[in-house]
């Protein structure tokens, strides 16, 4: 991937002089292990290449896009990765016309098209991969795959986003998850998060609905009314 | 704002808008493509700037073909791809041009910034309340960020919280008694590398004399005919970490409680570099940016060199310059993107560091502060875009009950990213939007005019082309079209001190301050006073009368005077009100620490022959944050 690979793993000067001011904020170690993080998108909509956007920029390794849809008008109206072009988006994947648009955002990238369909994906197929997100799938595809990413041998991080409306969702499982916490005036503290699986999650979510009432237009406003211990909520102003 | 009846929804409100976007870098690609997703179709860009390399990590509408290119103009072009119906202008200006005045304001719904710097945008708030115009403000520095809303009349202006001033440092703390890496920094940028490379006619305070009689000259600096680079450079090198120091030592009141610095000599650090005599590195490849690292093998900007590596750096990048940009010496300044200024001035300052035993410094770090970077990623950029277009949204409807200030930080203890908070009324004591006239302490009898208004008026107050006036008497006026009579009199007048101006200024006496273009006008209330504290009142003169009354003393650490708050201002949500101390303080603490010289006031600061404080990029992300400990 990205511009890891050499014997001493630093960054090259082209890496420095384009990184720079984000290496500022997470430091040269994240960002070689960014460089070397892969990356797959299930769902290309207008939530997802945001996010495409952002790591591409940030230098991961490589992303792969999934969604076989053809591209339509509706598309193009959150879809700025798309060119009102015809001849250049007709009768193609929504996963290769923008992968085609994100490689120009960083050439260092890998970006490519994976073809296929979220619930019917292996095992195997997802080893290749650090962090998978998926979007706009149906909670036993969202099940499915989460439940893949557990049972793999490494820990692939899983992240579930959709929007709908001024609503926005996103559910996070990271396993088990360790990181250093700087203290003020201290050593670098170890901290670990257990993240619940989706299953579990559901569960819980289940049990606290029969006190809730259900909004007509989103089940996504539930997560902002469970006491919520696991996934970070993000509001919505 | 003119008067048209709010408009009905929010799809017709935005297709109806005119808009202004005052920057098109970090936040000004997410928020133009924001814009033109949500369906804004008539938008103004405005931004001086051209396209960076560094910038191509979070400000994707360029790519690395467009460096040098102005970044308003690839914006515009770039949001056409995928809007291509919508109409937007693209200025390739500074928003400070006369062409943006009152009028050009007016003709916009809302005006949206996306700045770098405190300047420019005192000057659009300024602009915005003249014109009646609502602004939107923002920022980001990292993972930090904020939005904010100003609309005339309702709520707070953008300055109704003061700015607090600069960081400065005082003469002496660069040139005698640093006690921190900025120091050296500042004292190595500022003094060796302006004494060396910049312009020969500005006063430096850097000690040029040698006490020992051999040499004639004046100015030690001066190279000898015909002196070997090696020799001149080595000769300098003495003077400025050996001599020099053992001079200041001298003075034993100063060191009477600090720890004595300890001279360092070219024997000493490099005995092997004396004993050479005329040979030079091998700089082979003509075409390549000259750099002293690459000379010297050293590929790691990351890494901490030995005090060694920094003396070698500092002699080869001394004799690159003197060997492939002759010509530029005597004119150069520093830039943050010349990388054998940055080696320089890194090289020097690890070396003055070790002298007086502060801890050495990366490259990459001593750049960060030399140049006052500030740390940036895509992601924070985005959201903050995002929150600017939700408020615009609001301000076209009218809809000010929802307004909301909000903070994008790592809440301590809820698992919260947004903080949204009641704007604040307008600061009845602003003297931007509310008139009120402030007081200024000064020495009538001593200070001339021109410090008062290069001091107070112009970098206070923030005015560009300032008029004073004493009761009818215009005694000063900036800008263009003055006749050269009415010039020549102001030159005058600047040169006078206040008591004897042709109204004189005493003790009681009320200037009135405007600034045509920004349609501000103030008022100063003078008070006369004899003495002022060195230390503590470097500038010899002390406004006052434009904070906020604190009401509450929110930061326990007692440094925030300004945090204020008034009865009117409610958290929207109750956990906001009594955010956890010692964790937002912990988060500004540690950009603090790091950014040492970038703290909430600005960036590592200039320090000219008068002590003048110049105001540097200040980011109110930090600002702002300080305000809501």
């Amino acid at each position: 991937g990205g511009g890891g690979g050499a014997e001493e793993e630093e960054l090259t000067a082209q890496e420095t002089a384009l990184y720079d001011r984000q290496i500022r904020v997470w430091g040269v170690d994240a960002q070689k292990r960014l460089s070397k993080a892969h990356v797959l998108v299930c769902g290309v909509n207008g939530t997802t290449i945001e996010f495409c956007k952002n790591i591409v920029l940030a230098g991961v390794g490589s992303l792969s896009l999934m969604d076989d849809h053809i591209v339509t008008e509706d598309d193009l109206n959150s879809n700025f990765l798309i060119p009102h072009d015809e001849s250049v988006y007709g009768g193609k994947s929504r996963a290769e016309v923008c992968c085609e648009s994100l490689k120009d955002f960083n050439p260092m990238v890998r970006v490519a098209v994976a073809k296929g369909d979220p619930s019917l994906i292996d095992g195997t197929f997802i080893d290749r991969f650090d962090i998978i997100v998926l979007s706009r799938a149906s909670l036993k595809t969202k099940l499915f795959i989460n439940d893949n990413c557990r049972k793999r041998s490494k820990h692939i991080a899983f992240y579930s986003v959709d929007c709908k409306d001024s609503c926005g969702e996103i559910f996070v499982d990271l396993q088990n998850h360790s990181y250093l916490q700087k203290k003020p005036g201290g050593e670098p503290e170890q901290q670990e998060l257990k993240y619940p699986s989706l299953q579990v999650w559901k569960f819980n979510l289940n049990f606290f609905c029969r006190f809730v009432e259900i909004k007509s237009f989103s089940s996504c406003a539930l997560l902002f009314c469970t006491p919520s211990l696991f996934a970070p909520r993000i509001r919505f102003v | 704002m003119a008067s048209a009846a709010a408009p009905a929804s929010s799809e017709e409100a935005v297709k109806a808008a005119k808009v202004l976007m005052v920057g098109a870098g970090g936040i000004g690609c997410e928020l133009l493509k924001t814009l033109a997703l949500s369906g804004f179709s008539d938008i103004h860009v405005i931004d001086l700037d051209t396209i960076e390399v560094s910038n191509l990590n979070r400000q994707f509408l360029f790519r690395k073909s467009h460096v040098g290119q102005s970044k308003a103009h690839v914006a515009r072009d770039a949001i056409l791809k995928f809007r291509p119906n919508i109409n937007i202008e693209s200025h390739h200006a500074n928003v400070k041009d006369a062409q943006f005045n009152v009028d050009f304001f007016k003709q916009f719904n809302v005006v949206l910034n996306g700045l770098d710097n405190l300047d420019a945008r005192r000057h659009v708030n300024r602009l915005c309340l003249a014109a009646e115009v609502p602004l939107v403000e923002s920022g980001t520095t990292g993972f930090l960020g904020q939005v904010t809303v100003h609309v005339k009349g309702k709520t707070e202006c953008y300055e109704c919280q003061p700015k607090p001033i600069p960081k400065s440092y005082p003469v002496c703390t660069i040139t005698s008694t640093p006690s921190k890496f900025v120091h050296c920094i500042v004292w190595a940028k500022e003094l060796l590398f302006a004494k060396l490379f910049g312009d020969k006619n500005q006063d430096n305070d850097l000690n040029v004399h040698s006490k020992d009689g051999s040499s004639s000259k004046l100015d030690v600096f001066e190279r000898d005919v015909d002196e070997d680079l090696d020799q001149y450079a080595q000769r300098i090198y003495d003077h400025v970490f050996g001599y020099n120091i053992e001079v200041a030592l001298e003075n034993e009141e100063t060191w009477k409680n600090r720890r004595r610095p300890n001279p360092v000599y070219i024997r000493d650090t490099l005995p092997e570099a004396v004993k050479q005599n005329g040979s030079s590195w091998d700089c082979s490849n003509d075409h390549e940016e000259p750099s002293a690292m690459a000379s010297l093998g050293l590929t790691n900007p990351q890494e901490i060199w030995t005090l060694a590596e920094n003396s070698r750096v500092l002699l080869e990048a001394f004799k690159l310059f003197f060997e492939k940009r002759e010509k530029e010496i005597g004119n150069l300044v520093f830039d943050k993107d010349d990388q054998l200024a940055v080696e320089f001035v890194t090289a020097a300052a690890n070396i003055r560091a070790h002298s007086f035993g502060i801890p050495l410094h990366s490259l990459f770090e001593a750049k960060g502060v030399a140049g006052n970077i500030v740390h940036a990623v895509a992601t924070t950029n985005a959201i903050i875009a995002g929150l600017i277009v939700i408020e615009a949204i609001k301000v076209l409807q009218d809809d000010y009950k929802n307004y909301r200030m909000t903070y994008c930080l790592e809440h301590p203890t809820k698992k919260l990213l947004l903080m949204p908070v009641e704007p604040f009324e307008p600061n009845p004591s602003c003297y931007v939007c509310s008139e009120t006239p402030l007081l200024l302490d000064v020495n009538t009898k001593v200070t001339k005019l021109k410090e008062v208004i290069d001091k107070i008026i112009k970098s206070k107050l923030g005015m560009n082309l300032p008029l004073v006036m004493i009761g009818s008497t215009l005694v000063f006026e900036d800008g263009d079209g003055l006749e050269e009579d009415e010039a020549a009199n102001y030159a005058l007048n600047l040169e006078k001190v206040l008591a004897e101006l042709p109204a004189p200024v005493i003790n009681g006496t009320k200037l009135t301050v405007e600034d045509f273009q920004q349609e501000l006008s103030c008022s100063i209330n003078i008070k006369h006073r004899e003495e002022f504290d060195e230390e503590k009142e470097p500038d010899g003169m002390v406004l006052s009368g434009w904070s906020a009354p604190v009401e509450k003393q929110i930061n326990s650490n007692g440094e925030n005077k300004s945090a204020a708050s008034s009865s009117s201002a409610r958290a929207t949500d109750d956990t906001v009100e009594d955010p956890s101390k010692p964790g937002m303080k912990r988060k500004l603490d540690e950009l603090l620490e790091t950014k040492e010289n970038c703290d909430a006031s600005s960036s590592a600061q200039v320090v000219e022959d008068d002590d003048d404080c110049t105001m540097l990029d200040g980011n109110p992300a930090l600002i702002k944050k300080k305000r809501l400990q």
